[in-house]
């Protein structure tokens, strides 16, 4: 009870005191804390710089090493490259030698001999004079080619004026305006023209269609690609012994001719073919190429006006556009269809078979 | 379309004729595509404005690009349009180049047409023409090969312009000769030199001189090619520019060492020259009068032989008949390395009068300066070793004093030890001559004057010398008759 009084007389203090107490440490606190820190610091400081001073050294190490590898490389390099000039030089000190020693000995014997500077003063001359006469001849040769070349050229354009001119010829009964009368002898150029051959207008070449024909693939079997000897032989050989076929037989068979089928035979546009043949036979019993124009106005061009019934607004339709061969527009592509009738094999096989069948007996 | 293909005047204003040939470039239709190309190369070709209008108008990317796709005609127009804008200036070339048309025309000399292959080589041979480092673009381009091919193709035309190509690119640096060198050209331009076509020729030797010059290891390539003697029919050709060609091939390689001078002399290829220069005129003459001035100045055999081949008396045709300034010098300049080497060659030149032209060209104010300066040197190389006194004298008279001085001093060389030239010398009225000149006491010149007075008796000089005959004319006043 009395601990309890005394507690509570005290109890309004105790708070200030307890503050007061721990308030009197609180300016310590911090300059211990700060201490603390410092040492803290200094201390860490000393491990880190002691840490990086040992890595500086391990670093120098690696470094060095590193170094002296490379400069040991370099060095290798250097030597070579020194040893290479000194034996260039060497070479080179030799090779100046013999030079000299041959020069001296050319100039002594080739360019300070009086002598022979004179013979080769007068080989010099001789080959000038030989290079200056096979010069002359090669540009008289030229010459003598172009010469001929021009008067090849003036010789042709002659001929080809005389043949151009070919109807100023005179004939017997009117001399020609080469072929006065009052000349004592014709011009040389009538003499021309009556040697050159007429003029003809080059007509368009025809180009030559080229038609295979069906022996052309048969090289196998003629006579060149089954060599026979050129000497017959003898008429009284004795017979091979053996079971022989007559000789004539065989070469009938080796060389018996290709019996093409009908479809084969036949070229695929024997229609047009046949069609053209006619047309060129027709052709040539006509009079006149021009065709046979029935009424007396049909080459008037006038344009026909149909009558009311069979006139529309659209005009009248051409009758020829309507039809594929007449009207290029209607093809399909740049060419017209091909009419082509294929012959068939009825008959192909009639008495080339072995069986009798269907002969007359 | 076929009117864009005539060829019209146009002003420079008109760029909006570039942008519609570019538009119609882009047209669907090849044969449009390919007029306007025609068109703008024309346009191109004209002028060079128009050419710089066709680079600013942008219309090379797209050709470029267009190049490498379309059919050989347009590929033709495209590489005309190319060749006629590089052919005007550098700096249009190089904008060429920039838009990577090297490669696409590189790959048009593959193509099989040998037009599109023509018109390809035309065009690179245009923009490597100007300076080395557009050449070196071509040449990085990979050309230098594919022209070697195309030379060997069967049509001229096609050869014509690879050998012009290779000429081109080879003539600017040893570097890119070794390049042409190094692709194997020399023996196939070597073996086309017998082809009879004119222009074909004058391109090979072009392009084989351009090699040459050089340095001395391309130079001995191409010899060993073994041009000669054939090289030597083309100096009789008809065609003036075949000949020159061939004579400038001639002295690229022997201008280099005095062992290719005698390997071309042992040909025969001196005579072949003065023979050449007999036959032409003007220019044409001029590379062959520079080699047998190179030849001679290599060494004293050299210039013997060119003396034995009778080189001398067509020098001094050439001197005296040749209006051109630039010539003659060549002429002089050739006369003084033939004559400056021993008494003998100077003897062989003074013997055709050469020295009295030499000194008239010298001393006439028309006379550009090189060629005073030339015929200066020439005149004292070839001095210095006369003793053809006969040649000598005309100097005596009208020289100026510097080219007096030796003249002189070759007299005072050869009279002391020859009677018959002093003797001559005295009747042609050198003696004369020699004491009217006056000298400063001291110089040269009276040296010179004084060693001559001393080969001859004291009468003599003293009756030769001026004013003599009023001496004796006053000792005759004076002179008192002893009779009355």
């Amino acid at each position: 009870m009395a601990t309890l009084a005394r507690l509570q007389a005290r109890s309004s203090t105790v708070g200030n005191q307890y503050y007061f107490r721990n308030s009197v440490v609180d300016p310590f606190r911090k300059k211990e804390n700060d201490a603390a820190v410092k040492i803290q610091s200094w201390f860490r400081g000393c491990q880190v710089r002691a840490y990086i001073r040992h890595l500086n050294r391990i670093v120098t190490i690696i470094q060095k090493w590193w170094r002296s590898f490379l400069g040991r490389k370099q060095y290798q390099l250097t030597v070579q490259v020194a040893y290479y000039t000194m034996m260039m030089n060497l070479y080179n000190a030799m090779a100046v030698r013999i030079q000299r020693r041959w020069r001296g000995y050319r100039v002594r014997k080739y360019l300070f001999n009086y002598y022979y500077l004179k013979e080769y003063l007068k080989v010099v001359s001789e080959t000038n004079d030989a290079i200056r006469k096979a010069l002359e001849e090669f540009a008289e040769m030229k010459e003598r080619e172009e010469k001929k070349a021009n008067l090849e050229r003036e010789e042709k354009k002659r001929d080809y004026q005389a043949r151009k001119m070919h109807y100023l010829l005179s004939t017997k009964q009117i001399p020609g305006i080469y072929n006065s009368p009052f000349r004592k002898e014709p011009d040389p150029w009538e003499l021309q023209l009556q040697k050159a051959k007429p003029l003809t207008h080059r007509r368009p070449k025809v180009k030559q269609k080229d038609s295979t024909s069906l022996t052309d693939w048969l090289a196998c079997t003629s006579t060149r690609s089954f060599p026979r000897s050129e000497i017959l032989p003898p008429i009284n050989r004795k017979q091979c012994q053996g079971p022989f076929r007559d000789i004539t037989e065989v070469l009938e068979q080796r060389y018996r001719p290709l019996e093409p089928t009908l479809r084969v035979a036949e070229p695929i546009d024997e229609l047009k073919l046949a069609r053209e043949e006619l047309r060129r036979e027709e052709w040539l019993q006509n009079v006149n190429d021009n065709m046979f124009l029935p009424f007396s106005s049909y080459h008037k061009n006038e344009k026909y006006i149909p009558s009311m019934h069979l006139s529309s607004k659209y005009g009248p339709v051409s009758y020829k556009e309507q039809f594929r061969s007449e009207n290029p527009k209607k093809w399909i592509c740049n060419k017209d269809f091909q009419t082509v009738l294929p012959s068939f094999e009825l008959f192909s096989k009639y008495g080339k078979l072995y069986s009798k069948a269907g002969q007359i007996v | 379309m076929h009117l864009l293909t005539v060829d019209l005047w146009i002003p420079n204003g008109q760029a909006g004729v570039m942008s519609l040939l570019r538009t119609l470039l882009l047209d669907v239709v090849p044969t449009i595509q390919q007029t306007a190309a025609l068109a703008l190369g024309r346009l191109a070709n004209y002028n060079d404005d128009l050419a710089e209008a066709v680079v600013k108008c942008d219309i090379l990317p797209q050709l470029v690009y267009s190049l490498a796709e379309q059919n050989r005609f347009y590929k033709k127009a495209a590489a005309f349009v190319l060749r006629a804008v590089g052919k005007h200036s550098p700096q249009l070339a190089q904008a060429i180049v920039d838009c990577g048309a090297l490669d696409t025309l590189v790959i048009c000399l593959e193509d099989f047409d040998p037009g599109v292959k023509e018109a390809a080589a035309w065009a690179l041979r245009y923009i490597a023409r100007h300076n080395a480092e557009l050449s070196q673009a071509v040449v990085d381009a990979g050309a230098v090969p594919l022209l070697v091919l195309c030379i060997q193709e069967p049509e001229i035309a096609l050869k014509r312009i690879a050998a012009s190509a290779l000429s081109d690119i080879a003539k600017h640096s040893p570097e890119l000769a070794q390049t042409v060198v190094d692709a194997g050209a020399v023996a196939h331009l070597a073996q086309m030199i017998l082809n009879p076509d004119a222009k074909l020729k004058h391109q090979i030797l072009s392009a084989l001189s351009q090699v040459s010059k050089h340095s001395v290891d391309l130079a001995e390539m191409v010899v060993e090619a073994e041009i000669f003697p054939v090289v030597l029919t083309c100096l009789k050709d008809k065609d003036e520019y075949v000949k020159k060609n061939a004579s400038t091939l001639i002295r690229e390689i022997a201008k280099h060492t005095p062992e290719l001078s005698q390997l071309v002399v042992n040909a025969g290829g001196v005579a072949a020259v003065i023979d050449c220069i007999g036959s032409c005129k003007g220019n044409t003459r001029l590379p062959g009068i520079m080699m047998l001035g190179y030849v001679a100045a290599h060494s004293e055999n050299l210039a013997m032989a060119v003396i034995i081949s009778k080189g001398v008396p067509q020098l001094s045709v050439c001197l005296s008949e040749e209006p051109e300034d630039h010539i003659k010098a060549a002429a002089a300049w050739a006369l003084g390395q033939i004559g400056r080497h021993t008494p003998e060659h100077a003897r062989a030149v003074a013997v055709t009068n050469t020295l009295p032209v030499l000194l008239s060209l010298y001393m006439s104010t028309e006379s550009s300066e090189d060629l005073q300066v030339k015929s200066k040197k020439a005149i004292k190389n070839i001095l210095q070793k006369c003793t053809y006194l006969p040649a000598l004298e005309p100097f005596l008279y009208d020289a100026p004093p510097n080219i007096l001085k030796h003249v002189v001093g070759q007299f005072s060389k050869v009279l002391p030890h020859d009677s018959k030239a002093r003797r001559l010398f005295v009747t042609s009225g050198g003696l004369k001559k020699v004491q009217e000149i006056k000298a400063e006491p001291g110089s040269l010149l009276q040296e010179y004057i004084n060693s001559i007075n001393s080969c001859y008796p004291e009468e003599i000089v003293r009756y030769y010398s001026p004013g003599y005959s009023d001496t004796l004319l006053q000792r005759v006043d004076s002179y008192q008759p002893l009779n009355n």
